[in-house]
Formats: structure tokens, C-alpha cells, sequence
């Protein structure tokens, strides 16, 4: 399971100058830091665009153009929900209405008991969809049963992190 | 004697709980004082059957799926490690009808072999062709990529031995090799597949690109949906490096080849290569105007040969077995092997490796079986979200890039996605510009402004407003969209657009419908 610690400015630092050596070091300065801390804090990047040798604004810019990227602390546990085309065939919209009916989930919008439900764009697995990601394990075949069962394994597991 | 079980690690088998299998067997044989060895190879690509277990016997390896975790002990019971009879049980997997009338060859060996078994790779014609290049010119390794007919399995189909010799022939201090494994295309999972389940064949590949085109340096850029295959991408780089035909010596002493693997950050363009290109550089991703072509000033501004997972992999066959033998399949200028992946409502879906040419009736409903949910098949996307819907009437089409074109679809990356008759393809329309806008890099207005009118103007036609006037300006809006974008992003959506408007026309009647329904 993934654990992430407060922000830490040293620690930030630590992970960025391990990085600035790469050819292209951006990114996997910005995983680097979203891996450790759950988001990219507005802190961060000063430090980055100084240790890159360009401007906030570019670092700014880098980090608003990616989906992946969080400005925020996460306050629960995420689940990406893959609404494209081959699941959409299988039925994700259903799932989708299920979570907002059932749950009170609006998708891409805040938590729910801890939960938040994004979607993605195709989890690589459209013979045996609906799909959907959590914390780098993917779940198959969902049904509005199968799919409550991960919601509280995810709002469990965002309750006890508490 | 110690018996061998395979049980994959493919993420189609993992999503239905194939760790669970195998923690079960592992349990279970401890048990029992059973010697059993579990390796986790890949998928063999029947998806349906998944977890698929397979045991090494007399008669062949023997598989049973889908296996639940409940289900191990009367497989045990069954006598599963000597091939014995169970519900689940299908028989050797070679003689299955679904493998059997495939061609692989850049799936040979997956779902065979243990994906980080450096010998199991060797032991199954890897790095023959690596060894063959390096026997070689640089010169005559691009040859036989020209030869062998191989056209870019991104989608483009462009002849990927022109690629090579332009970055061969381009001068620099330094250049790169460029991996695009950002499948992000729904209703793809080849690329997923070659990570998960043959690694080293996608770096014997850009080992070889490296050495033909002159280049030290290589990224594979992997999409972050995709944690599974960055898994065992990683380990398998390091493996790689240890047995030295990558790193400081790999075309001999002082000749480098140095591979990194950079995850995406869940942008769907930056499949596109100069948007992928921008985000390797640390960007925004957004797109190039082309010229200059990334052959020439790709990465860092130096020549780059970028090129999908599938041309890549399709590589080391070419130069082990002559680029003959990869050309003697195919049709027209369609050379080779295209693997096919068959998603969505469909019975029996999964990769199915065909030469070019098999149309997509035999596809879909003679290795598919139809639809899952038992309804008539009503429309088919062909090449992924960019691509065209087609009727169900259309299937007798075959599959090569020259004949979907010329009916207004395309092949793209291969992937195929059944709808039912329960599909509303006005939804489906709106969809695509949704799609379109939330993904669009928003440099070209036509794809940034025209995607999220199209979306509104959809809308409109749904709700039954104006609509003939409406549909005369969604017309115009993909006109614009097609001629007046600066990538294939904007530039192509109005394919599954238009093709649902043309060959669906029931769907966008809503006046009627709704005042039908009410």
C-alpha cells in the first residue's frame, strides 16, 4: 500500500537533486515527488525550476498539463474508473450511474467516505472490462457488486490512515 | 520430479485474480508435499480464459481456465499435474483451434515463457537477431527492415525502413532511439502485452534500431496506466545490463547503448511522437509542427528514431529470420504479422496475431464468437478512439491499411471494440469530441475550440434542436478538423465522428425519437 509523508522541504530536495542529472529530468522529478508525498506541492516549484535551471512558470506549466499530477493532498484513497470506448460496451456507464445513485459519487468530482473516483482512458485490458485502478492493482469484469466491494476496501483502507 | 504450473502475471490475469491463483497453488502444494515450480509468465492472449494455468506434462503443457482460487484444490484432486480431466480443463493449449490458426510471430513466446528467464529467452531464438545485426553493416541492418516491408504499428503505417535510414543518414554527436509505448488507443493492449510478457524482445528490438541507426541513448516511454508492465520493463532493463547486451559495451569495447524507461503522466497525446518527444524533454506535451521531422531534430533537437512497441518488436524476427520470411506474409503493401486485439462486448476476446488480409467478420465472429451479451453485433471501431465506427454489414472488409482507408476507416494500432445493438451512436459521436477536447494539447485552435463546439453541438442534436442544421455544422466543424489541425488528434476525430452520423443516420433523428418515447 502506498504511504505518503507531510511535505518536507529537505526531503524534497533530497529526491529532486538524486534526479537533476537525467537527460530531461521534469518528470521523473515530479513522480519522484508525487510518489513520496501524494501530490507536488506549490512549494516544490521554486526548488525545481532552480535546481533545472528555468522558470516557475514552466514548472507550473508542466505540472497543471498532466492528469496525473496533484496540486492538493490527497484526503482519501483514489479509484480510476476507465470510461472508454471497449468498456463503455461492457458497461461502465452503468457503473457510473450506479456510483452516483448509490454513493452519491460524483465522478471526477471530491471524496465520498474517503474516496475519490476518476476517470481513466483505457487500463489496457478492453476484453474483460469494466476496469478500474487502485493503488497499481487492476480489478476486472466490474459489476455494481464487485465494484462496491472495492469501494470499501478503498474507503477502509482511507479510514484507517486516519 | 518437480512440475512446472504457469500462472500469468499479465495484468488481463491479474485483474481477475491470478495472484490469488497462485498463492492458492503455492499453498496447497506446500500442503500436500507436492514439487511444484510456479512460474508467472504472460498471457497467451485468451482473455475469457483468464487466470489460464498451465502444467508442463508428457503430452504438452495442458491448461485449465478460468481457474478461481477455490477451485485449486479439485484441480489437485483431478490430478491437474499429470494433464488429468476437470471441468476446467482444455486440453494442450498448442492444439487449441484459437492458437492454432494463428501466425505469431512477435507473440511466439509469450505466454510460453517466463518473461525475466534471460535463458528461457535465449532458449527460444532470443538475441539471434542482435547477434545477426551486429554481424552486419549498420547499412545492410537497415536493408533488411526496407526489405521485409515493415510499416510503423502506431498507426501511421509509415515504412519504418525509411525512418531508419533517415536517422542513419543524418549526421549528429549523438542520437536516440525513441520507444512510444503510450498505448493509450482504448481497445488496445498489444504493447501492455509485449512488456508483461517479453520484455527482452522490445530491447533486443531498440538494440538493434540503436546499433543500425548510429544512436547511444534510448528511452522507452511508457504510459503510467500501465503499472504491471513498468514492473517488469524495469527488471528486465536491469537484467539486460547485467548480461552486458545493453550498457557501456554493448555493440563492443566502448560502443554504449544505454536504456532508460520514463513513465508518462496520463496525458492520451503524448502517443503522438512530438508531443511524446516535448514530454521526454520535461514539457508540456505539446505538439511540433512537422518539418523538422524528429529523424532529423527529434529529442534534445538530435536525429531520433521514435517508433511504437510493435515495429520494435517486430525487429528481432526480421533480422534472425531474413526479411524475407517476414514479408512472405501479409497482403499488398500490408507486409507481416499484425496483431490483432479484439475488446469490448465481444464473447471471446484477447491478441490474435494474423497476417494482413483476414477480413474482420472472421475476426470478430470467427475467433470472438460474437458478442458477450448474446445481442446482434451493431457497430465496430476500428484503430482506436481516431478510428471509424463501422456496420456490422461492413465486416467482410480485410484488414491491411491500403483497403480500410479507401473505405474511410483506418487500422491504427489494431484494436478492434464490439458494440451491441443496445449502442447509441449519437452517444458515441459526442463521446469522441469529449474525448478529443479533454485530451487535446490545445496548441491548434481547430482541435482545441472545434472539439468542445462539436461536444455542444452534439448535445443540441440529441436534444432533438435544429437538428438538420445542427448536423450541417458539425459537418463543417470536421471539415475544418481534418484539413486545419496540426496533429492526427484533432485531425482525425471527425472519423468516429462522421462515420457514426454516416453509417448510423437512425441515431441523430432525436425529434422523432424523443416525442416516440414520450
Amino acid at each position: 500500500m502506498t504511504v505518503h509523508v507531510a511535505w518536507d522541504e529537505s526531503l524534497a530536495r533530497e529526491l529532486i537533486d538524486e534526479r537533476t542529472g537525467l537527460e530531461g529530468a521534469m518528470l521523473p522529478i515530479l513522480h519522484a515527488l508525487q510518489e513520496r508525498f501524494g501530490y507536488v506541492d506549490s512549494r516544490a516549484v521554486a526548488i525545481v525550476a532552480q535546481a533545472l535551471n528555468v522558470s516557475r512558470a514552466e514548472v507550473f506549466g508542466t505540472i497543471s498539463f498532466y492528469h496525473d499530477f496533484k496540486r492538493q493532498p490527497p484526503m482519501g484513497g483514489t479509484i480510476k474508473l476507465c470510461r472508454a470506448e471497449a468498456c463503455q460496451a461492457r458497461g461502465a456507464e452503468d457503473l457510473v450511474e450506479h456510483l452516483e445513485h448509490e454513493h452519491g459519487v460524483e465522478i471526477d468530482g471530491g471524496y465520498q467516505n474517503g474516496v475519490k473516483v476518476e476517470t481513466a482512458y483505457c487500463l489496457g485490458n478492453c476484453a474483460l472490462g469494466p476496469n478500474a485502478l487502485h493503488d497499481g492493482e487492476i480489478y476486472g469484469k466490474l459489476d455494481p457488486q464487485s465494484l462496491d466491494e472495492l469501494f470499501a476496501l478503498v474507503a477502509r483502507k482511507a479510514g484507517a490512515r486516519q | 520430479m518437480t512440475t512446472r504450473i504457469y500462472v500469468p502475471r499479465d495484468a488481463a490475469a491479474l485483474s481477475v485474480g491470478a495472484n490469488a491463483v497462485a498463492e492458492s497453488f503455492r499453498r496447497e502444494a506446500e500442503a500436500r508435499g507436492l514439487s511444484v515450480e510456479i512460474v508467472r509468465n504472460g498471457s497467451r492472449g485468451m482473455f475469457w480464459l483468464e487466470p489460464l494455468v498451465e502444467v508442463e506434462t508428457a503430452q504438452g503443457r495442458v491448461g485449465y481456465g478460468p481457474v478461481a482460487a477455490r477451485d485449486v484444490p479439485a484441480l489437485l484432486d483431478a490430478g491437474m499435474l499429470e494433464g488429468g480431466a476437470h471441468a476446467l480443463s482444455l486440453g494442450v493449449i498448442e492444439q487449441l483451434d484459437w492458437m492454432k490458426r494463428q501466425q505469431r510471430l512477435t507473440f511466439a513466446r509469450i505466454g510460453v515463457i517466463d518473461p525475466l528467464s534471460l535463458s528461457d529467452y535465449c532458449a527460444r531464438d532470443g538475441l539471434k537477431g542482435l547477434k545477426k545485426a551486429l554481424t552486419l553493416t549498420r547499412e545492410d541492418v537497415v536493408d533488411q527492415v526496407l526489405k521485409s516491408g515493415l510499416r510503423g504499428r502506431g498507426g501511421a503505417g509509415f515504412p519504418a525502413g525509411i525512418k531508419w535510414k533517415t536517422v542513419q543518414g543524418a549526421t549528429a554527436d549523438r542520437k536516440y532511439v525513441v520507444c512510444n509505448a503510450d498505448e493509450g488507443d482504448s481497445g488496445t493492449f498489444a504493447d501492455r502485452m509485449v512488456f508483461e510478457g517479453d520484455p527482452f524482445m522490445l530491447i533486443e528490438g531498440m538494440a538493434i534500431a540503436a546499433y543500425a541507426v548510429g544512436a547511444t541513448k534510448g528511452f522507452i516511454y511508457l504510459r503510467s496506466e500501465y503499472p504491471h508492465a513498468a514492473d517488469v520493463m524495469g527488471q528486465a532493463i536491469r537484467l539486460a545490463e547485467q548480461a552486458g547486451f545493453i550498457g557501456p559495451d554493448a555493440f563492443g569495447r566502448g560502443k554504449a547503448f544505454d536504456l532508460e524507461l520514463r513513465i508518462g503522466a496520463g496525458a492520451y497525446i503524448c502517443g503522438e511522437e512530438t508531443s511524446l518527444l516535448e514530454s521526454l524533454e520535461g514539457k508540456r506535451a505539446l505538439v511540433r509542427a512537422k518539418p523538422p521531422l524528429p529523424a532529423l531534430s527529434g529529442l534534445f533537437g538530435k536525429p531520433t528514431l521514435i517508433n511504437n512497441v510493435l515495429t520494435l518488436a517486430a525487429i528481432p524476427y526480421i533480422l534472425a529470420e531474413g526479411a524475407q520470411a517476414y514479408a512472405d506474409y501479409g497482403m499488398g503493401r500490408s507486409r507481416g504479422t499484425l496483431p490483432v486485439q479484439l475488446g469490448g462486448n465481444v464473447a471471446h476476446g484477447g491478441l490474435i496475431e494474423l497476417a494482413f488480409g483476414i477480413s474482420l467478420r472472421e475476426v470478430i465472429e470467427g475467433f470472438g464468437g460474437g458478442t458477450a451479451s448474446g445481442r446482434p453485433i451493431r457497430a465496430v471501431q476500428v484503430g482506436g478512439p481516431l478510428g471509424a465506427y463501422l456496420t456490422e454489414r461492413e465486416l467482410d472488409l480485410p484488414m491491411d491499411y491500403e483497403t480500410l482507408a479507401a473505405n474511410h476507416a483506418m487500422l491504427g494500432h489494431g484494436g478492434i471494440v464490439v458494440f451491441d445493438d443496445s449502442v447509441d451512436m449519437a452517444k458515441m459521436a459526442r463521446f469522441a469530441f469529449h474525448f478529443c477536447a479533454k485530451e487535446s494539447c490545445g496548441k491548434c485552435t481547430p482541435c482545441r475550440i472545434g472539439a468542445v463546439r462539436g461536444e455542444e453541438t452534439i448535445d443540441k442534436i440529441i436534444a432533438g434542436r435544429n437538428v438538420e442544421a445542427n448536423l450541417a455544422l458539425v459537418r463543417d466543424l470536421c471539415d475544418v478538423m481534418t484539413a486545419g489541425s496540426l496533429c492526427a488528434h484533432g485531425g482525425l476525430t471527425p472519423m468516429p465522428v462522421m462515420s457514426a452520423i454516416e453509417r448510423f443516420p437512425e441515431d441523430f433523428v432525436p425529434a422523432e425519437r424523443k416525442t416516440a418515447a414520450e
